[in-house]
C-alpha cells in the first residue's frame, strides 16, 4: 500500500438518486428515501480514494449503496452526478462518467477488470473459457490468436484451472470455478484496479475460502490494486488494508481495517464488529 | 418489352432514390445504407436487392449478365433476366468481357472485372454482425462505435474448438480499416477479389432493405489474426474437369455413370473461354 | 461424357409455367371474379389486408390466378401496387363516425350507442352443412333478396367509443396528440426503436396468422395477463384527401369497410393502477387480426423479455412476403455455398484431402 502516491482511482461526490428530488430531502430522508418528495438516495455523496497497490474494502448491508458504487464505476448505469478519475485515464484529469461509449469499453476492458457475484454477468456463459479471456484482449486490440491463447492459459493456471478444460464453456463448471475464470478474465490486460463485488457470496465455505486465498495470491504476485465490495466483515478482515462502512448510502466510518474492527465509533458499525465475534 | 410499366420497371422518382442510397454507400465504402426497398414481382429473398440496384442503374446501351452459382443459366438467373427483359429493352450476354452491368448471386466472376463495368451483388443478411447480435438496433450501435470485439471472439472462438476458423460464407472483411462488411453468400474464395478492384460491387439487400458498396481501389481484407492467415477454400490437386483450370472455384459433382466424383468450373462463362483458348 | 451440367434454365421454367396452368385449367367449372369478391369477402378482405391495398377486385383476380393461395396474392398485390405512383395520402380516417355494421363491448353491457351483434360465425355450430353441394344458387338468392325488400332500413347513428368514457373519468392512458406526418412504411427502412405509427402500419399488414400466434402466445403466459376487447366496431368509414388548391377543404373519395379494436389492459401508475389501450385496424372483416394487432400493440408498449414485447422482433418477422419470401428462396440452388461450407466441415475432421 503506497499512501503517498497519486490514487489508482479517485470518487468526488458520487450521487445516485432515483426520482427528482426535493430541496428538502437530506433534512427528511427515512433511511435513503426522501420522506417528503418519494426520491432515492441510493448512493448519497460519495468520496473515496484507492491508492497503488491497496486493498480497499467497502461492508455495508443491501441497499447500503456499496453495489451502486461499485456498478456505476463499472458503467453498468450513469450516476446522476459526481466525478471519477482513473490514474491510467488521460492522466487523471477527465471524469470518466463523462467519456464517450469507446472510452468507456476501454476504461472497462484495459484500466480496470470487474468480477460479479452473479458470474452470468462477467462471462460469456456459451464461449470456452480460453475465448472469454481472450475477448478482453481482443477489445483491447490484440489480434495474435498464439498470444491470447498463451496469456488464458497463465491465467487459467494461475486461478488454478486445469488449462486442458480451457476449451470447455463455463456451462460446465462450478460456481467456485465460475468465479476463478471470471478473476482471470478481469486480469486479461493487466488492469491496475480490480473490482469485486460480493464475488464469495453464495459459495460453499471451503469453495469461498479457495476463491480467498487466491485473491491474496494475486494481489500478492501483481501488486494490483483492489476495491472489493462484500457484506461479509470476515471477507474485508481478510483482504481489505482499509475499510469504509456504508449505510443508507452514505460512508458511516472509514479507516485502517484493523483500526475499525478494533475500535469501531458509529454504533452500526459496532454492531456489525459484534456479530463478526 | 411490356409497355405497361416503366422502362426498367420501377417509376423514375424510386429508381432515383436508389441510386442516391448507392451514392451515399460508395461514399462511405462498407456502411449499409438503409432505403425504401420496393416490392417486386420477384420474391422477396430471392435477389430483390440486387433486382433494384440493377433496374436503377441500367439503361438502354447496357449490356447486361445474370449469374447464379457462377452460371448464367441457372433457373434464378434465367428467371431474374427474363424480368429485367420484360420491362427493359437491353442486351445480355454470358460473356463477362461484355457486359456492362454484372448482377450475381453467390459468386464473384473468376475474369476480373474493369472500371467501366459494376458488379451487383445479391445480399440476403447485410448485417456482419447478426451472427453474434440479433438487435439490429444493437449492431447499428456496434458499428457506429466501432465495437468489432464480438465478431472477433466468434472467429478466436473458432479457433478454440476446430483448430481453424471454420466459417465458409459470409466471411466477414473489415473494409477501409473502418466498417466490418458481410461480402454476402460468396464462398471466401472470392473474398480476396473485392480488394482494391478496378470495378465498382454494389451489395442490396431487398428484405433486409439496405444497400451497401466498395468502390474502385477500396481496401478490403478479411478478418484473419496475426498468426493465423486467412484462408481460402482449398482445391489442391484438382481441376476442372472440362476445361483443367487449377485455380478457380470449382463444383463437386458425380459422374451419372460411373459415380466418381468429379470437379469443374461454378464460372461457366469462365469455363468455355477457357477452352476456347485450349482448342 | 455421361455428366449432365445444370442447365436449361429457361426450358424448364417455361413448362414449369405451363404445369401451373394445368392445374389450374382444373375442371369445366369456372369461377367468376365477382363471385370470389362476393362470396369468398373474408379471403379477400384477408388478402387485401396483407397486402395493404384496399382492392376488393384485384385481390379477387389474384386469388384466381394463383389458385387460391393467400402468400401468392398478398405477393400479386404487392407488387402491383408497389409500381403506383403514391398521389395523394388520405386525411385521418374517422372511424368514430363510421356506418357500423357490427359492434361488441366485452367490458360493458350497456354502450352508449348500443352492441350491434351483426354478421358473425361466432355463434354458429361448425358442423359442415352437405345441403351446400346441392344448393340451387338463384332460389338462394331470390329469397335474400325478398327478406331485404320486406324490411324498412333504419339509419344506423354514428356513435362514441366505449374508451370515451374511461378517459373522461382518468382512468384510461391519454395519447398525447400527434401530428406528425406518419412514416410510410412502404417507402422506408424500418429504424428501431419504431414511431407508433411504423409499428401500427406494420402490424396492420402483418400476415394473419403470424399476428394471431404472437397475440396467443402472450395471453398463454409468455406475455402480459388476458387484455379486454373494450370494444370491436366493422364498419364503412369515410375516406377524403385534402383538395388541392385549398388546405382546409377535402374530397370525399369514397368509403372502405374496416374491423377497429381497442383492448384493454390493467397497469402501473406509480403507486396506484390506470388501464391502458392497445389499438388495432385492418382493412375488411377481419376480427382475430384486429383483435391480435391490439394486443401486441399493447405489448410492445410495455416491452420486456417476452417476444410478443420485443419491438424487433414482432416487427421485422410478420411480413407475408418478406416471410415467404425468405423460406421460399431455400429452393433455390446454394451449390458454390454448400460446397464452401463442405470444405469447412471437411477441413475440420482432417479428410479435406479425400
Amino acid at each position: 500500500m503506497r499512501l503517498n502516491e497519486t490514487p489508482v482511482l479517485r470518487v468526488k461526490n458520487l450521487i445516485v438518486r432515483y426520482g427528482d428530488g426535493c430541496p428538502a430531502c437530506q433534512e427528511n430522508l427515512d433511511k435513503n428515501r426522501c420522506a417528503l418528495c418519494g426520491a432515492i438516495w441510493a448512493a448519497n455523496d460519495i468520496s473515496l480514494d484507492v491508492y497503488p497497490g491497496e486493498t480497499l474494502g467497502i461492508v455495508g448491508e443491501s441497499g447500503s449503496g456499496k453495489t451502486t458504487l461499485m456498478r456505476s464505476l463499472y458503467f453498468d448505469f450513469t450516476p446522476t452526478s459526481g466525478v471519477a478519475t482513473l490514474r491510467d485515464h488521460k492522466d487523471g484529469q477527465e471524469n470518466i462518467w463523462g467519456a464517450s461509449a469507446a472510452e468507456r469499453r476501454m476504461i472497462r476492458n484495459i484500466h480496470m477488470g470487474m468480477v460479479y457475484q452473479n458470474p452470468a454477468l462477467g462471462l460469456r456463459m456459451d464461449y470456452s473459457a480460453a475465448a472469454n479471456i481472450a475477448e478482453k484482449i481482443l477489445a483491447a486490440g490484440g489480434r495474435n490468436a498464439g498470444q491470447m491463447t498463451g496469456r488464458a492459459r497463465e491465467l487459467l493456471e494461475a486461478v488454478e484451472i486445469m488449462t486442458s478444460r480451457m476449451g470447455e464453456t463455463p456451462k460446465n463448471f462450478s460456481g467456485g470455478m465460475r468465479q476463478r475464470v471470471q478473476i482471470s478474465k478481469a486480469l486479461a490486460n493487466s488492469p491496475a484496479l480490480l473490482l469485486l463485488d460480493e464475488v464469495t457470496t453464495g459459495l460453499d465455505l471451503s469453495v469461498q475460502a479457495r476463491v480467498l486465498d487466491l485473491i491474496r495470491k494475486i494481489k500478492a504476485r501483481h501488486g494490483i490494486s483492489i476495491l472489493l465490495v462484500s457484506h461479509d466483515l470476515a471477507v474485508v478482515r481478510m483482504l481489505a488494508d482499509r475499510t469504509i462502512v456504508m449505510l443508507d448510502g452514505k460512508i458511516v466510518e472509514s479507516g485502517l481495517t484493523d483500526q475499525i474492527l478494533e475500535d469501531p465509533r458509529h454504533a452500526y458499525t459496532q454492531q456489525l464488529v459484534h456479530s463478526l465475534i | 418489352m411490356n409497355k405497361n410499366y416503366n422502362f426498367a420497371f420501377l417509376d423514375e422518382g424510386s429508381k432515383r432514390e436508389i441510386r442516391r442510397a448507392s451514392l451515399k454507400a460508395v461514399a462511405i465504402p462498407g456502411y449499409q445504407v438503409p432505403f425504401g426497398s420496393r416490392e417486386l414481382p420477384i420474391g422477396r429473398g430471392w435477389g430483390t436487392g440486387g433486382i433494384q440496384l440493377t433496374l436503377s442503374l441500367i439503361g438502354p446501351d447496357d449490356v447486361l449478365k445474370v449469374i447464379d452459382q457462377g452460371s448464367d443459366e441457372s433457373v434464378n438467373a434465367v428467371n431474374i433476366k427474363k424480368f429485367v427483359g420484360l420491362c427493359a429493352d437491353v442486351k445480355t450476354t454470358t460473356d463477362t468481357r461484355e457486359a456492362t452491368l454484372i448482377q450475381t448471386r453467390h459468386r464473384i466472376p473468376e475474369i476480373p472485372m474493369t472500371n467501366d463495368q459494376i458488379l451487383v451483388l445479391q445480399i440476403p443478411i447485410p448485417e456482419p454482425l447478426r451472427v453474434v447480435e440479433a438487435s439490429e438496433e444493437a449492431t447499428k450501435r456496434m458499428h457506429a462505435e466501432k465495437d468489432y470485439a464480438p465478431i472477433w471472439l466468434e472467429l478466436y472462438e473458432s479457433l478454440v474448438k476446430y483448430k481453424r476458423i471454420a466459417i465458409a460464407t459470409e466471411y466477414p472483411c473489415m473494409v477501409e480499416e473502418r466498417h466490418v462488411m458481410n461480402p454476402g453468400p460468396i464462398p471466401k474464395f472470392d473474398n480476396p477479389k473485392l480488394h482494391d478492384a478496378e470495378c465498382l460491387c454494389l451489395f442490396g439487400a431487398g428484405r433486409e432493405k439496405k444497400i451497401y458498396a466498395v468502390p474502385p481501389h477500396t481496401k478490403v481484407v478479411s478478418l484473419a489474426f496475426d498468426d493465423v492467415p486467412f484462408e481460402r477454400e482449398s482445391f489442391a490437386g484438382k481441376r476442372c474437369r472440362l476445361c483443367g483450370s487449377a485455380h478457380t472455384y470449382l463444383d463437386e459433382t458425380f459422374d451419372a455413370l460411373t459415380g466418381e466424383k468429379v470437379y469443374q468450373c461454378s464460372d461457366t462463362s469462365y469455363c468455355k473461354e477457357a477452352r476456347g483458348q485450349c482448342v | 461424357m455421361a455428366y449432365v451440367a445444370v442447365s436449361g434454365g429457361r426450358e424448364a421454367i417455361e413448362e414449369s409455367i405451363r404445369l401451373l396452368d394445368y392445374h389450374k385449367s382444373g375442371t369445366d367449372k369456372d369461377i367468376e371474379i365477382e363471385a370470389i369478391e362476393n362470396k369468398l369477402s373474408l379471403l379477400v378482405d384477408r388478402v387485401m389486408s396483407e397486402a395493404g391495398l384496399y382492392a376488393k377486385t384485384y385481390a379477387a383476380l389474384a386469388l384466381k390466378q394463383c389458385e387460391g393461395c393467400v402468400e401468392e396474392a398478398v405477393f400479386l398485390l404487392r407488387a402491383y401496387r408497389s409500381t403506383l405512383t403514391r398521389n395523394y395520402y388520405t386525411n385521418e380516417v374517422d372511424t368514430e363516425g363510421m356506418r357500423i355494421v357490427r359492434r361488441v363491448s366485452a367490458a360493458f353491457k350497456d354502450i352508449v350507442g348500443g352492441q350491434i351483434l351483426g354478421a358473425t360465425y361466432d355463434y354458429t355450430h361448425r358442423l359442415i352443412d352437405f345441403r351446400i353441394g346441392e344448393e340451387i344458387f338463384e332460389d338462394a338468392r331470390k329469397n335474400m333478396q325478398a327478406l331485404l325488400a320486406a324490411q324498412t332500413p333504419e339509419p344506423v347513428a354514428p356513435c362514441p367509443r366505449v374508451s370515451d368514457g374511461l378517459r373522461k373519468e382518468g382512468l384510461l392512458d391519454v395519447c398525447a396528440k400527434n401530428d406528425q406526418k406518419p412514416l410510410d412504411v412502404t417507402m422506408n427502412a424500418p429504424v428501431f426503436p419504431a414511431e407508433r405509427s411504423a409499428r401500427l402500419q406494420t402490424l396492420a399488414r402483418a400476415d394473419t396468422g403470424f399476428v394471431s400466434g404472437l397475440a396467443y402466445s402472450s395471453l398463454r403466459g409468455f406475455g402480459q395477463a388476458h387484455p379486454t376487447v373494450g370494444e370491436l366496431r366493422c364498419g364503412y368509414a369515410e375516406l377524403c384527401v385534402p383538395y388541392l388548391f385549398d388546405e382546409n377543404e377535402s374530397v370525399y373519395i369514397g368509403e372502405i369497410l374496416l374491423t377497429e379494436v381497442e383492448c384493454f389492459n390493467a397497469a402501473d401508475d406509480t403507486d396506484r393502477l390506470k388501464l391502458t389501450a392497445g389499438y388495432g385496424a385492418v382493412f375488411g372483416r377481419n376480427e382475430n387480426k384486429a383483435i391480435a394487432m391490439a394486443v401486441l400493440d399493447r405489448e410492445l408498449d410495455a416491452g420486456g423479455r417476452y417476444p410478443a414485447q420485443n419491438e424487433e422482433f414482432v416487427l421485422t418477422h410478420g411480413d407475408s412476403l418478406e416471410m415467404n419470401g425468405f423460406i421460399s428462396h431455400l429452393k433455390l440452388p446454394h451449390y458454390v455455398t454448400f460446397q464452401s461450407k463442405l470444405d469447412a466441415v471437411r477441413k475440420t475432421r482432417g479428410t479435406e484431402h479425400e
